[in-house]
């Protein structure tokens, strides 16, 4: 077999960025501002090796693909796998061979070395480098470079601009670790990691309040999905070792144990829970329902980092484990088998709660906020319906249109709105001012939207198409009602943000601003802060009004704009359908694994049909319009929300975000926090401080007892009286002892007179 | 049997203590300098000692006895000075000699008042004896004598050194241990006459035929000795003593306390309990298991409800050294592998964490929380020093606490043979919320006291970051905590083959695999390929076989 | 052989000083008084060593002048601090070993 450097040696990959956390953490004073350069190169380079990643794994599946290791022995393993709408799909996937992905192996490159041992079991730590990984390493690396070459100009003069580089390094590296892990456990330490990391980022400014208290709530909460990425990893190892006999994290044997054990009846409930367990993990890193609620107080970081944890790290590592460990929750929830399961039902729902919060939000990275949400939703949804490469290439294009829409925002705040993102009391009519930022805003949006041609139409649309393929028709309206809610909600962000008259501009922001924006701390001490002291003005702007941003924070919006169109393409059913160009349909030959149907599910990709983009394109349709007429041309009134109880009862419920955060933050962490702490506590001081007291109590009443009776009279009696005797005795011989020298002179030579008067008679 | 100076060499590891004690106690009480120096010399020379051992182990066969000497002492009762460190104890003995040395090096400027250095240092080469001592005993009653004199110099320096509550303190600390030792002696005591072959030798009792006893008696010996150590560890509900005896303690004393006198309990039951009542053990884990979990949340939960971050950090033991006894009740090779290292990384964490907290207070002059408040901006390194400790102890894989906590759940998944398997995958997902738990007590504590701005009463005042002799006592600690994290094997290696001895006595059997007739599966030809990989990690295995000399 | 003549007036110096220290009222007196008594046992050394032709005995003569005069030097310091604490050279004012 062919050996590919780059593939072989991506371990590299996640190193440079680490090592470049070690180097700012150390040195970084020594550098000064040239600690970002630093950052950027690391980065830089992991970004040239990830492109090698990519070269090399596409000539790695091209090879596969033509130079034979063909799938043979499929034929009997779907006779084996005889289940329910597995006869139906292996039908399938032997017919689709046709079009050519599932027919080949082209297997993962796997390196690992030992970690260490633990009663014979040897736990590897290594990587395993395949299409998915490929792609979220090109993914990672990309938008990171970009952030951090934003974050150059972004953060210019902040208050600890080399910390705030060494953390997105090691954000970086994490992540990356992450992705080429080889086995479960390694995934959960680098998952840990980026948590760390993003606690580390989001209260970048610690000092405030708000910030620190953003940062608790997004470590805790993805903490709380964290038990179950504890228990699901643990029991991935008995997966293994229920279906080889020895356990194993190692994700290849995870995947084929999945598989192997489905037909075991004895083995489903392990499954089901290991799913079950792993998919809370995934509800709580990538903010699902009802464990999102961190991710909107997420935005107290800077900008560059939202970009960051939304579009590529963070957030997208619980998709990651999805499609990671597909087996299990293929095989775990039943996902072949249509009907409603867990994880789409999960998905369905985020999808449609966050897009719901995302109508009564005035910041306007608080809309993102709530967007990446719905369209996480999405992708966990497409999971649970079975459309991984959609799920997996929804990642991808999303990762490109939501970093342009959070860096666009950043850019608005930044130069157009004082470093507030308050959309109704800051912004609008900004179109006017920042073209640039305006003109890649709305490619954005059209993406996000899902305007026929861009990345997400083909995302979404391939999501929606294989949903109602797979027969779970229910999900694919929800899909549809969800984009019409996206489009609804993008519109209004838009419109307050880019149209009307300028609002922002008014001196005194402080009232006005939301924890976000309120960086107001030692403003004085640093002129040149502009960076985040809201009363600061700019230094090369002293009127402070709206202007353009320059080249670095641009640049990356130009990229991110012509990613948001064309990183579509590469999965286009629709144009492959009127060109036959092999390119539009390149990316399920390049990601989707192909190690046979032992070691993952057969992937299905429906052929195409004009009613889906059609049914899409509408969904927008109807978003936009009505947008249009209710917040523009305010066609139902001002008001309408004070006018009509059900429809200001339902604004209530989601300006309250669902009451979710009064029931987490005031019910359950003050619950546990106040009367629940405070009572075991008291039963410490009291109930069991208690028992000793009395024990300790009981003790000495039973000793004051037996000393003040029995010792004091009765056995102090013997030894007191033989004190006495002692004592007489004493008294009598100290009546010898004078003191006087003289006499003592004298009774020396009467003895010795005496001794020697003996002496002499008995000699 | 070893010869030479390896005969010696553990004697002296114990006993060189002794003889720094008696220097200390012929200089004048004020020549402050030369009795600092003697005794830093001494546990130095200690230090040395029991890195001789560290490098001369045979880390081939960890489960054998090294440097074993043996001794006739007292012939009536037929108990030998018989000691040797096997893989369990070799780490444990090295952690109790370094944390001494580091403990005298904060002392060199942070003394406690009444500011009495002689009788001070006295006392902690005392209680390195006894520590260094009750981890190389391989005879009861010698195991008992030491397990006792580290009681005396903790007491004093509690109640002489301690706190406004110090007496109650002292005497509480006191009267728990003593009561629960008092029990393990009667336990030690049965053994010897219960098997009939009337020996206090560890490696002989283990090996005995303890079918003569019945299985009730058995229950009750265990239990005897149960008390005994659970007192030590502490478990719930026998920790109340813990959190008064940590908040009144000196500094240093909290140190020791947390790093070494607790890991005593732990130590006891992995060394005595388990191995020589195998069957009793088996009865008792479910409830060892159960009390380890209420002690995890329930251990959380005081956490959340103090407001003095010393007290919070004391709370905290009790809830980690909960994650050690589960892995013992588990009675695995893993979960007790994962005890072992958790007994390590607890150490050297909140020791750590009490040696900060030691800081903030000589800085402060307060340990309320509510006073506290913007640490990293007045004393940057100290606050990052803090929140490294924090996300160590919280359980960041990377960092030693992981590793302790991570196995330890992973094992009551299936625990030994015959222990209900339905109970301890309970514990197992109420451990995993003990996690979240953790992370939220750490976390606030860190918020109040780093985050935010300083309060206004500190406002003007110059803080003092950490100085020279704190780095010198701290660095060592925090390398340390890193490098076990990211190369754990080094202590696995150590423990492993020891603790598979010991859990010999727990047969486990396992399912037969579902792929038993199928074909070996497809997955990459070059997938068992060794080679390199990518996150600095690379040498673990290179590591440890450095150090294994 | 003059052996008595020595021993005779060896006897007489004895007592002497077994007198002095005994009656004297002030403890300068009593020190010369013992210092008299070492003499007297210094010529029965001298004296029985010449008489059995054996060095022994002056060598522990010399030992004993060699003693006396250490003796004396510390007897007299303490007389000098009995003397300023007490103000009195009187030995039966000394009678704080009275039990």
């Amino acid at each position: 077999m062919k050996h590919y450097w780059f593939l072989d040696n991506a371990w590299l990959i996640p190193l440079i960025p680490a090592i470049s956390y070690f180097v700012i953490l150390l040195f970084g004073k020594r550098f000064g501002e040239r600690a970002a350069w630093i950052g950027l190169a690391s980065i830089g380079s992991a970004w040239v090796l990830a492109c090698g990643t990519v070269v090399q794994w596409i000539s790695h599946v091209n090879a596969s693909e033509h130079g034979g290791e063909p799938g043979g022995e499929h034929g009997a393993v779907e006779t084996i796998r005889a289940f329910g709408r597995s006869i139906k799909l292996a039908a399938e996937g032997a017919s689709a061979g046709g079009e050519g992905h599932a027919s080949f192996v082209a297997n993962p490159i796997i390196h690992s070395t030992t970690w260490f041992q633990n009663n014979g079991f040897k736990l590897d730590v290594g990587i395993h480098i395949d299409g998915l990984a490929v792609m979220m390493l090109f993914v990672v690396t990309t938008i990171s470079l970009l952030v951090h070459f934003y974050s150059t100009e972004y953060l210019k003069g902040d208050r600890r601009f080399n910390h705030y580089f060494a953390a997105l390094s090691l954000f970086s590296a994490s992540m990356l670790f992450l992705v080429v892990a080889s086995n479960t456990l390694q995934l959960l330490v680098g998952w840990e990691l980026v948590g760390l990391c993003s606690f580390m980022l989001i209260g970048h400014w610690w000092e405030e309040k708000p910030n620190s208290n953003a940062a608790l709530k997004a470590f805790l909460t993805t903490r709380t999905g964290d038990i179950g990425l504890l228990a699901g990893v643990i029991m991935t190892f008995f997966v293994v070792q229920r279906y080889t006999g020895t356990g194993s994290f190692d994700i290849t044997q995870v995947n084929q144990a999945a598989i192997g054990l489905s037909l075991d009846g004895n083995s489903k409930s392990l499954l089901f829970w290991c799913a079950a367990a792993l998919l809370l993990a995934i509800i709580g890193k990538s903010g699902q329902f009802p464990l999102h609620t961190w991710l909107p107080d997420a935005m107290a970081g800077p900008t560059p980092v939202s970009a960051l944890i939304h579009a590529a790290t963070m957030v997208v590592a619980g998709v990651y484990l999805g499609a990671r460990v597909y087996p299990i929750f293929h095989e775990g929830l039943n996902i072949g088998d249509g009907g409603i399961n867990l994880m789409a039902a999960v998905g369905g729902a985020t999808l449609l709660v966050g897009a719901g919060l995302a109508f009564v939000q005035n910041d306007i990275k608080k809309v993102l906020a709530y967007s990446t949400i719905s369209q996480l939703g999405y992708m966990v949804m497409g999971l649970g319906v079975g459309a991984w490469s959609a799920a997996i290439f929804h990642l991808f294009t999303h990762a490109f249109f939501k970093a342009n829409l959070f860096l666009g925002a950043g850019s608005v705040s930044h130069s157009g709105a004082h470093h507030s993102f308050d959309m109704k009391n800051d912004m609008g009519g900004l179109r006017k001012f920042m073209p640039k930022t305006f003109a890649t805003f709305m490619i954005g949006t059209a993406a996000l939207i899902g305007v026929p041609l861009t990345a997400g139409f083909f995302s979404k649309d391939e999501i929606l198409a294989t949903a109602s393929a797979n027969e779970y028709t229910f999900f694919k309206y929800v899909g549809l009602l969800g984009a019409v809610m996206t489009a609804a909600y993008m519109t209004r962000c838009v419109y307050l943000t880019f149209f009307g008259e300028y609002r922002g501009g008014h001196a005194d922001h402080g009232d006005a601003h939301d924890s976000h924006a309120a960086h107001t701390a030692d403003g004085d001490d640093h002129g040149h802060d502009h960076g985040h002291a809201a009363s600061n003005d700019h230094g090369h702007d002293a009127n402070g009004g709206p202007h353009e941003s320059n080249f670095p924070i641009l640049g990356p919006l130009y990229f991110l704009s012509f990613m948001s169109i064309f990183a579509g393409w590469i999965f286009a059913p629709m144009l492959h359908h009127i060109f036959h160009w092999e390119i539009f349909e390149k990316f399920p030959l390049w990601v989707d694994p192909h190690v046979g149907s032992r070691g993952f599910p057969i992937l299905e990709h429906p052929e195409f049909a004009w009613i889906d983009p059609i049914l899409a394109t509408a969904a927008g349709v109807v978003g936009v319009t009505l947008a249009y007429l209710f917040y523009w041309r305010k066609a139902y009134g001002q008001n309408i929300t004070e006018r009509n109880g059900a429809l200001g009862a339902g604004k209530k419920l989601l300006v309250n975000k669902y009451y979710l955060d009064v029931l987490y933050t005031d019910v359950i962490v003050g619950a546990t926090k106040g009367p629940i702490a405070q009572a075991a506590y008291w039963v410490n001081q009291n109930v069991i401080d208690n028992v000793l007291r009395y024990t300790g109590k009981g003790a000495a009443g039973a000793a004051k007892f037996v000393y003040k009776y029995i010792d004091q009279k009765g056995v102090d009696g013997i030894y007191n009286g033989s004190a006495a005797g002692t004592s007489a005795l004493g008294g009598l011989s100290s009546k010898l002892q004078t003191g006087r020298l003289q006499y003592y002179a004298l009774l020396v030579l009467f003895l010795l007179s005496a001794v020697a008067f003996a002496v002499v008679i008995t000699n | 049997m070893a010869t030479g100076f390896d005969a010696w060499v553990l004697t002296l590891t114990t006993f060189t203590p002794i003889v720094g004690l008696a220097l200390v106690l012929l200089i004048p009480k004020v020549e402050e300098e030369l009795i600092k120096i003697v005794t830093l010399a001494t546990t130095v020379l200690t230090l040395g000692f029991a890195l001789y051992v560290l490098y001369y182990f045979d880390y081939d066969h960890t489960a054998k006895l090294q440097f074993e000497v043996k001794k006739t002492w007292i012939e009536v009762i037929n108990s030998n000075y018989h000691i040797g460190v096997d893989g369990i104890s070799l780490p444990m003995l090295v952690l109790s000699a370094f944390v001494t040395v580091l403990c005298v090096i904060y002392s060199w400027n942070h003394f406690p008042e009444p500011h009495n250095v002689k009788a001070f240092l006295a006392l902690i080469l005392l209680l390195e004896v006894g520590m260094n001592g009750t981890f190389i005993a391989q005879d009861l009653i010698l195991f008992f004598i030491f397990f006792e004199i580290v009681l005396l110099p903790m007491y004093f320096m509690i109640g002489v050194w301690g706190g406004p509550n110090r007496e109650y303190a002292s005497i509480k600390f006191f009267l728990f241990t003593l009561f629960g030792s008092a029990l393990m002696l009667l336990a030690f005591l049965a053994i010897y006459f219960k098997t009939g072959i009337n020996t206090f030798d560890i490696p002989d009792l283990i090996a005995a035929d303890k079918s003569r006893i019945t299985h009730g008696v058995q229950l009750i010996i265990f239990g005897g000795m149960f008390l005994g150590f659970a007192i030590k560890v502490p478990m719930f509900p026998f920790h109340t003593w813990l959190p008064d005896a940590h908040t009144e303690a000196p500094t240093v004393g909290s140190v020791l306390l947390a790093a070494i006198l607790l890991k005593l309990g732990t130590y006891g039951f992995i060394r005595i309990a388990l191995p020589i009542l195998p069957e009793a053990a088996k009865s008792w884990a479910p409830w060892i298991g159960l009390l380890a979990v209420i002690g995890i949340i329930y251990g959380a939960l005081g956490c959340l409800a103090q407001t003095d971050m010393k007290r919070l950090i004391a709370f905290s033991s009790v809830a980690h050294m909960g994650y050690v006894m589960l892995g013992i009740s588990s009675l695995t090779a893993f979960g007790i592998n994962a005890a072992v290292f958790g007994m390590v990384a607890h150490g050297l964490i909140t020791g750590m964490l009490f040696f900060i907290a030691g800081s903030v207070q000589h800085t402060f002059h307060t340990r309320e929380m509510s006073r506290l408040g913007g640490l990293l901006t007045q004393a940057p390194k100290m606050g990052w020093i803090l929140g490294f400790c924090s996300m160590a102890s919280l359980g960041l894989p990377g960092l030693a606490g992981f590793w302790g906590e991570f196995p330890a759940i992973l094992s009551v998944f299936q625990p030994a043979d015959g222990l209900n398997v339905a109970v301890f995958r309970t514990y197992m997902v109420i451990a995993a919320i003990g996690t979240v738990l953790a992370a939220g007590y750490l976390l606030w504590m860190l918020q109040k006291v780093a985050f935010g701005t300083p309060k206004d009463e500190w406002k003007d005042h110059h803080i003092h970051d950490v100085g020279t002799a704190e780095w010198i006592a701290w660095l060592p600690m925090l390398v340390l905590i890193l490098v076990l994290g990211v190369v754990p094997g080094l202590m696995f290696k150590t423990t492993d083959d020891a603790v598979k001895t010991i859990v010999k006595a727990f047969p486990s059997t396992q399912t037969a695999p579902v792929k038993s007739h199928e074909p070996q599966a497809e997955h990459g030809d070059d997938a068992g390929t060794e080679h390199s990989e990518g996150d600095g990690t690379d040498h673990a295995p290179a590591e440890s076989e450095h150090s294994g000399g | 052989m003059m052996l008595n003549q020595f021993l005779l007036l060896s006897a007489f110096l004895f007592g002497t000083g077994i007198y002095g220290v005994i009656t004297r009222k002030h403890t300068v007196l009593v020190l010369a008084s013992i210092e008299l008594m070492l003499v007297a046992v210094n010529i029965n050394l001298v004296a029985f060593g010449a008489t059995l032709n054996n060095a022994v005995g002056q060598v522990f003569a010399l030992f004993v002048l060699a003693i006396a005069a250490a003796e004396v030097g510390v007897g007299l310091a303490i007389v000098l601090l009995i003397y300023r604490n007490l103000r009195s050279a009187n030995p039966d004012d000394v009678n704080v070993l009275k039990g």
